[in-house]
């Protein structure tokens, strides 16, 4: 008896909820507002586009603009894809990446998914051009002017001895992915240095600030363009100059890097589509300026891709005007 | 002993344990001569190294690749140009993608991502909030009932409700895939010896291989995104339960099986209806490790696209916003608490219900389907009204919190890296940087004439046998000498991490208010995935080895201390006491009672440190450590260099195997 008595208790209690809830409760309905009817149309014209996100935030920047234009004025469905560049590349093949918008070089996958596989093609210039080096943080420049020249560095080399560098100076290093030559480099310019890998961009940025804060002796292999340097100016180091060809033999290079002309990369179909995101893609094109502007937005102020993809659009509106004619 | 570990195991690591099988008889005598035997053979080494120190060291510079290297590169190569043709793929993997997309599809549609339809989940935060609170009361207990529902409230109030969504449902389709292999393969070796023999080196290697290696090949294999996450995650995280499994039927007390059988049970009813119910409570600890390694996979699996917080954390991680990813991490952290302290609930629920009376038993059933209609209304309003899908309110929460941790960590940079540097210069230049050039720089048939002879005088002839094997295996990979530099920070880290253990571990175990202070912020240290504490790490190191081996003990030193806080703990009351009386002091007794008589627990907190230690060698790799972490980094990053990294992966499971048999072998003679 008491027991069924209980039953009855959490019943009601159970109903007694559920009444409440439906005419208690009222509110915007999911799926109510009908707003979005209006792109779906053009949508269908754009497709998916499939847009790799390499991960670095000057890359970031790129691919935020170019997202923003894509869904906002052409109202294509974009997904990105948050992906190191060797694997990027690898998914032209299996149809899942349709752009790669910042590529450094890289001609061993330029070998590999362009002339060999036939999977992915030259999409032309971003407009950015790539500088890598070697870098001090700007206190030791102003310090010692002469240091930025190579043929000063041995006359430094005590100096940036560190715990990791075997009695010789460091050459700090970072991520693996990054294009470098500096072993080669060490070697064949006879500098008292030993390279030393971070391991990850994170590490090195990491070191330069903390070098700029405390003035403490750092010299690594940097780059630009790079949202970092609005925060400290790095100073290039001058090494050989380059000419075409002396970087043939990657065991002989004693010459600097060349200027990197940054391209896009896409995939052979998407190229073949008749997308309106591809000619997007293609007829992307800004300067180092630009791309810091917004990498900036995004790592130092830290806004959203989006917003600051927003930002910059509303700013530049010829530019991209340019682009999606 | 094996007790001891099921209750110790952490979340989020892997569970390596086997039950120790019969000790040998060691004699006091035999111990003494076996340290002399050490001694005698350290001295030689050093004489050798001295005489010829620098050479036959086997070194290979940061580009340059061997034989093996460049075949394991075609490999790569070739299953990348035919992926489109070769039946294997068309009719095999494609299949296996499918269904597992189609799986995590479907979950993510149903909890995070709006589906074509729907420009919201079928099931918003209050569902999702509600079923989480029902299924943990009806499994587990109204508290950590309510621990869930603060949990998962928790992660909306930081404005991460998306995310935190994303991330649970991979983990709950990775959990799923998982256990539906692992249950019936655990409980196979769980029947069969020989079955069991043959599973655990392949176990071995799914754990210790680091996740990066295989990362680039699934994506080839499987593609970039959801189905590829979920496999790798499985990968990782269905050995525990198969092990766990195995080794719970394993332990049905042999008497009941045997009375089964004279009950005249076939062997699928004694399965059935003896072995399985009887394992149920050890089994679903197999599921808790799965899930909680699992979810240390969350970041790793960002890296070829998987959705959720991992991706949060990784992204902060580029422009070094340290608060960003403290805010996801710590998400991860509480999403594996709750499901830490739901799963344990339910695994023990049974016998607390017997204990606790039968006054609630009563009212459970109406209880039960009353909590359903309510779950069932919550699920329905957050289907239909706008305010129950999304989650209310700008997650102003995480933002605080995001500051906060931002002016913490400022702070500590500015005000510790004196200090920290000093202490870092100590270490590496008094400890590291010998003990590195005694290992890179003699020859390598001397070391390896070492690790083997040590092998031998502390696990016994079989160790020895497997040393000298792994030696081998190690020199063939061309990774010998960037394996000795890694073997020398592991060696370092281990020894850290045991001071960290016995000191920690001994006042855990003697007092059980620290132990009940200090084991949420051990859990969190396992948890935090470690991409957030490098950033903080690389301010007050800088980019060195060391960093990689603080990155290490933080996540080593808890399992450590727990193990030993839990030996410490079993050694018997009566025997303190007894030696309280006969005036000891608080030193004597931790020293001459305590201590020795947790021996076992001391070695199986050196094995799984070092276990530990090594599972973090590719993080290492990211903030300074060189050799074999960065050389898998690099793997991974660089095409051309896909092979080398995958033999600095094995030789990394190399490293940990030789490891854990000499400790194993070392342990179950000590326990003597």
């Amino acid at each position: 008896m008491a027991r069924q008595a209980r039953r009855w208790r959490a019943g009601a209690a159970g109903m007694a909820v559920l009444g409440l809830t439906l005419t208690a409760c009222g509110g915007a309905k999911v799926g109510d507002s009908s707003s979005e009817a209006g792109g779906s149309s053009s949508s269908a014209k754009c497709g998916t586009f499939n847009l790799a996100v390499n991960p670095w935030v000057g890359y970031e920047a790129n691919a935020a603009v170019i997202a923003y234009v894509a869904e906002n004025d052409l109202h294509c469905k974009v997904t990105k894809k948050d992906l190191k560049e060797e694997i990027a590349w690898q998914g032209f093949g299996t149809g899942e990446v349709d752009a790669v918008v910042e590529n450094w070089g890289h001609d061993d996958l330029k070998k590999k998914y362009i002339t060999g596989q036939k999977t992915a093609v030259d999409a032309g210039a971003t407009g950015n051009e790539g500088l890598i080096g070697w870098y001090v943080p700007p206190w030791l420049a102003k310090e010692h002017p002469d240091i930025t020249d190579w043929k000063n560095l041995d006359k430094y080399a005590a100096k940036f001895k560190t715990s990791e560098s075997g009695g010789k100076g460091q050459l700090l290093d970072g991520d693996p992915s990054f294009v470098t030559n500096d072993e080669a480099l060490v070697k064949n310019l006879k500098l008292d240095y030993k390279v030393v890998y971070a391991g990850s961009e994170t590490a090195l940025i990491q070191t330069f600030r903390k070098a700029e804060k405390n003035k403490e002796w750092v010299i690594g292999y940097f780059y630009e363009p790079q949202w970092f340097m609005s925060e400290v100016p790095l100073v290039k180091v001058k090494l050989p100059e380059y000419k075409a060809g002396c970087d043939a033999d990657a065991e002989k290079i004693a010459c600097d890097y060349p200027v990197y002309t940054l391209d896009k990369i896409v995939s052979a179909k998407f190229a073949k589509s008749g997308s309106p995101a591809y000619d997007l893609v293609k007829k992307f094109n800004w300067t180092n300026d630009d791309q810091n502007v917004v990498a900036k937005y995004i790592a130092v102020d830290k806004m959203t891709p989006e917003a600051a993809a927003k930002k910059w659009v509303e700013a530049n509106r010829a530019k991209v005007d340019a682009w999606i004619k | 002993m094996t007790v001891v570990v099921e209750k110790t195991e952490p979340p989020g690591g892997p569970e390596r344990t086997r039950p120790v099988e019969e000790p040998a008889p060691a004699a006091e005598p035999r111990r003494i001569s076996r340290s002399l035997v050490i001694g005698v053979i350290l001295v030689v080494w050093l004489v050798l190294f001295a005489v010829l120190r620098g050479r036959q060291t086997l070194a290979l510079a940061a580009a340059d690749l061997t034989g093996l290297h460049r075949w394991f590169n075609d490999v790569n190569d070739s299953i990348g140009a035919n992926r489109d043709t070769n039946p294997l793929f068309l009719y095999f993997f494609n299949e296996i993608r499918l269904v597992i997309d189609t799986l995590v599809t479907f979950v993510r549609e149903l909890i995070s991502q709006p589906s074509d339809a729907r420009p919201l989940p079928q099931i918003g935060w209050l569902g999702v909030v509600g079923i989480a609170g029902y299924v943990s009361w009806a499994f587990g207990n109204w508290r950590v009932a309510l621990l869930a529902v603060a949990g998962f409230t928790f992660f909306g109030l930081q404005g991460l409700w998306q995310e935190s969504m994303d991330t649970l449902a991979l983990t709950l389709s990775s959990v799923l895939v998982a256990l539906l292999f692992a249950i019936p393969l655990g409980v196979w070796a769980g029947l069969s010896d020989r079955f069991h023999r043959i599973m655990t080196p392949f176990l071995d290697f799914m754990q210790t291989m680091p996740t990066f290696v295989y990362l680039a090949p699934l994506t080839l294999f499987f593609l970039i995104g959801g189905a590829s996450a979920t496999i790798a995650t499985v990968i990782y995280a269905a050995p525990p339960a198969i092990r766990i499994t195995a080794h719970a039927i394993r332990s049905v007390p042999e008497t009941t099986v045997e009375a089964a059988d004279s009950l005249g049970a076939t062997r699928r009813q004694a399965l059935l209806k003896v072995l399985l119910p009887m394992s149920k409570r050890t089994v679903v600890m197999g599921v808790n490790q799965t899930i909680m390694a699992a979810l240390a996979m969350v970041t790793i699996a960002a890296l070829i696209d998987a959705p959720g917080l991992g991706k949060t954390v990784v992204q902060a991680l580029q422009s070094l916003d340290v608060g960003t990813a403290f805010n996801a991490g710590l998400s991860i952290v509480v999403m594996a608490i709750v499901l830490d302290r739901v799963t344990t609930a339910a695994s023990t629920r049974e016998e607390e219900a017997r204990r606790s009376k039968n006054r609630f038993l009563a009212w459970r059933r109406p209880l039960l389907g009353a909590g359903a209609v309510v779950t069932a209304v919550l699920v329905f309003m957050s289907h239909t009204y706008v305010w129950a899908a999304e989650f209310p309110g700008e997650g102003g929460l995480g933002s605080s919190i995001a500051s906060a941790a931002d002016t913490t960590t400022t702070w500590v940079q500015d005000n510790l890296s004196g200090v920290t540097n000093t202490v870092r210069d100590l270490i590496t230049n008094g400890l590291l940087n010998p003990f590195q050039s005694l290992l890179t720089d003699s020859p390598w048939w001397l070391v390896g004439a070492v690790l083997i002879a040590l092998g031998v005088v502390l696990g016994g002839r079989r160790a020895g046998i497997t040393t000298a094997v792994c030696v081998g295996l190690l020199v063939a990979t061309g990774m010998w000498s960037d394996s000795m530099t890694t073997l020398a920070s592991t060696v370092v880290a281990t020894i850290l991490v045991m001071l960290l253990g016995v000191v920690f571990g001994v006042w855990m175990g003697r007092s059980r208010l620290v132990d009940r202070m200090l084991r949420p912020s051990l859990d969190a240290a396992q948890v935090m995935p470690p991409f957030v504490y490098l950033v903080p790490f690389l301010a007050l190191f800088g980019a060195t080895r060391f960093t990689a081996i603080v990155a290490a003990i933080v996540y080593a030193a808890p399992v450590a201390m727990k193990i030993i806080a839990d030996g410490v703990r079993n050694v018997p009351a009566a025997t303190v006491e007894a030696a309280t009386s006969a005036g000891c002091n608080t030193w004597q007794i931790i020293t001459k009672v305590q201590l020795p008589m947790a021996r076992s627990a001391l070695t199986l907190a050196t094995n799984q440190g070092l276990i530990y230690v090594l599972s973090m060698v590719v993080v290492g790799g990211l903030v300074g450590a060189g050799a074999l972490g960065y050389d898998v980094v690099a793997g991974f990053s660089q095409g051309q260099l896909f092979g080398k990294g995958l033999a600095a992966g094995l030789a990394i499971v190399l490293l940990g195997v030789m490891f854990d048999r000499i400790t194993q072998a070392a342990a179950r003679r000590t326990s003597a």
